[in-house]
């Protein structure tokens, strides 16, 4: 996988990557066989840099979020390689881990409701963390939990502190995750569709506290989403996923100006987004299904549903390489990448 | 002559459930084989009106007209001579069809519960009809719904709510919990069967970006009241109210050159409670424009456009506010 290689060193010129994952692979072993979540996914995410991770429910978005700080469970076997300025975690035993977790690395999730302890209020909750890391008295872990309450956004910290999490708002909570997720200075930070369980008009907030984050503190964030606008609003660089492998990689002004791959091209038709189809009668359409994950075949995942596929795409899986102008570091898994819209550039054809 | 009945007319609804004002006045009309969305955040009370609709509630006031029927005040035995005239879509299609039901016996059901005789050919060739509008093969009708995809379980909710033929649909937010890809078809598919059979439609969504193709009008709710009613065209270009702005302006669009030159309208984040609404304007604790008269008074609604807006800075000769330039609301409390 020579094209593979070629191209990730092209995009590491972007910095020195605080967290780089390899050609990572995790499969499950149930009943009914092995299933593969994760093929060969290969990423990077330089200081201070929102990597956007999208795609559909199933595509492996999640199991890759979960298996960079090994919190899969015991069944999942992973291969390849995670590592977080340069010290590898894939294999690391679990105490090692555990003081990466949390300090290093930390997470936020969809549901802040069932990742709050409902029996302690979020000053205590938040002040755990600093105790058990950073082994910070009571009182100055409490005054630190308020300091970090204000950071994320939420008014009179002094007096939230002492509230119980079912005395908060949904997207208030979600504040109070990222306040405990941020409270020792994490280098990287997972969120895991962080928004989708808030109404839109909350999602603004949080997103908002994410980017303000990243640029007082300097956190890389990985950000994982179902949803393009999230992605457009927020991200430096997209990857995309589709049925556990990476089918896209690039800048985000690229990606969205001139998808390469044809699952790229139809998720961006599908989104209704107001105002720009105004007066039309029907949005764009996938045809046909996700495949089930079983064994990765050796094809493109995607052919089933592609209106370019041919006799090549269902032989041979496409390997992520280079597309576009050099400089862009776009890359895209496809037998024959979308050309580009309008403005003709003939290397884009196949 | 006698001119033909809305599709539905709700008049001034409430529906309390003990100290919670789930939905507190709300009137709404849908002319026959119009759509309607009922576009609101969660709490807001808009599936609560869609239940009413459809009498799975009983309304604590106010009037629910079907087809021209008061059904508000209707036993159950009543009740059924009317439920032909009007259907619902849930959400989750997994928690609404029986899993210990075929698909074609799903299908079927609403006709077997209106007492309709028919022969088991008929009725297998009616089910195979039924499933082929909604882009299902006949052959589906032996299957569980287990074995079926989020979007064709959809499909096959869609096509029990039709059978009957209803001259209402209530679809509540049907889209949701499926993926991009696979919303787009089933939105597509109501679209196409609405303008086919024309039936009327309340379309109850969180996502004011999903009913741009579908709605003919736009009704927005917050905290258990309509705040703003409106054409489509005029509720995405010239929106009245605060609320109505800051949901636009908070959808993010998926273009990231658009999305990062919009100026975003933040506003705070501690939803009241329908348990103890606040005074005057209930979206005053959130709105960046609120003043003095917005707690003390009840905003009336003022027609705008040809729909209305209840806002105080809401005119008669069209001056509406504009939440974008009031800038953030962030701390508010």
């Amino acid at each position: 996988m020579t094209t593979v290689e070629r191209a990730d060193t092209a995009s590491s010129a972007v910095g020195t990557p605080v967290l780089a994952v390899r050609d990572l692979s995790v499969s499950f072993t149930t009943e009914g066989g092995t299933v593969s979540a994760v093929d060969r996914v290969s990423l990077e995410l330089a200081p201070g840099e929102i990597v956007g991770m999208v795609g559909e429910s199933g595509c492996g978005k999640s199991v890759t979020a979960m298996s960079i700080a090994g919190l899969l469970p015991d069944s999942a076997r992973i291969s390849g390689s995670v590592r977080l300025e340069g010290t590898e975690l894939v294999g690391t035993r679990e105490p090692v881990l555990r003081r990466v977790r949390g300090k290093e690395i930390a997470y936020i999730f969809q549901e802040p409701m069932t990742s709050l302890n409902p029996v302690l209020t979020v000053g205590r909750q938040i002040g755990e963390v600093l105790r058990v890391h950073e082994r910070m008295s009571r009182r100055a872990a409490r005054a630190r939990a308020v300091e970090l309450l204000s950071l994320v956004g939420i008014p009179s910290a002094g007096k939230r502190v002492d509230n119980y999490p079912h005395q908060l708002s949904g997207g208030m909570r979600q504040r109070v995750m990222i306040a405990m997720a941020v409270a020792c200075g994490p280098k990287v930070l997972v969120a895991d569709e962080p928004t989708t369980a808030l109404d839109v008009t909350v999602q603004a907030g949080i997103l908002q506290v994410l980017r303000d984050l990243r640029d007082r503190l300097g956190t890389a964030i990985l950000i994982i989403t179902h949803d393009l606008g999230v992605i457009a609003d927020i991200a430096d660089r997209v990857v995309v996923m589709y049925a556990g492998r990476v089918v896209e990689r690039a800048p985000v002004t690229d990606l969205f100006a001139h998808p390469h791959h044809r699952y790229t091209a139809g998720l961006l038709s599908a989104s209704p987004t107001p105002g720009v189809h105004a007066g039309t009668q029907r949005l764009q359409e996938i045809p046909g299904l996700v495949p089930v994950l079983s064994t990765q075949p050796d094809a493109c995942t995607f052919a089933d549903r592609c209106p370019a596929a041919d006799a090549t795409c269902r032989e041979s899986a496409p390997p992520l390489a280079a597309v576009g102008a050099a400089v862009t570091h776009h890359l895209a898994a496809c037998w024959h990448p979308c050309p580009a819209p309008r403005t003709e550039s003939p290397e884009a054809t196949p | 002559m006698t001119p033909q009945p809305n599709a539905l007319e709700l008049e001034d609804l409430v529906m309390h459930f003990g100290p919670v004002r789930a939905v507190d006045g709300v009137s709404l009309t849908i002319p026959r084989g119009r759509v309607t969305a009922l576009v609101g955040e969660s709490g807001s009370g808009k599936s609560t009106v869609g239940r009413c609709v459809v009498r799975l509630e009983k309304p604590t006031a106010g009037a629910v007209r079907i087809a021209g029927t008061d059904v508000t005040h209707l036993s159950r035995r009543q009740l059924r001579r009317h439920r032909s005239d009007v259907s619902i879509v849930f959400q989750d299609p997994a928690g609404s069809l029986d899993p210990r039901m075929l698909v074609g016996e799903i299908v079927a059901e609403p006709l077997r519960l209106s007492g309709r005789r028919m022969s088991r050919r008929d009725r297998e060739a009616r089910i195979a009809t039924e499933l082929g509008k909604v882009g299902l093969r006949a052959e589906v009708a032996r299957r569980y719904p287990h074995e079926l995809s989020g979007g064709q379980r959809q499909r096959v909710s869609i096509a029990r709510a039709l059978i009957s033929g209803p001259k209402l649909l209530i679809a509540d937010e049907p889209t949701s919990a499926l993926d991009v890809s696979v919303q787009a078809s089933v939105l597509n598919l109501l679209a196409d069967l609405q303008r086919d059979i024309g039936f009327a439609c309340l379309f109850i969504t969180h996502d004011l970006s999903a009913v741009e193709y579908l709605a003919d009008d736009i009704a927005v709710m917050y905290l258990g009241q309509l705040v703003e009613k409106g054409s489509r065209e005029q509720i995405f270009t010239r929106p009245a109210h605060p609320y109505t702005q800051a949901l636009l302006a908070a959808a993010p669009v998926a273009d990231p050159i658009r999305q990062r030159q919009r100026q975003p309208v933040l506003l705070g984040d501690d939803l009241p409670s329908a348990l103890d609404p606040p005074s005057g304007c209930r979206f005053r604790t959130r709105c960046p424009l609120a003043f003095d008269r917005c707690a003390a008074e009840v905003p009336a609604q003022v027609a705008v456009g040809g729909g209305m807006a209840a806002c105080h800075l809401v005119q008669p000769d069209g001056t509406r506010p504009d939440v974008r330039a009031a800038g953030t609301s962030e701390v508010l409390s």
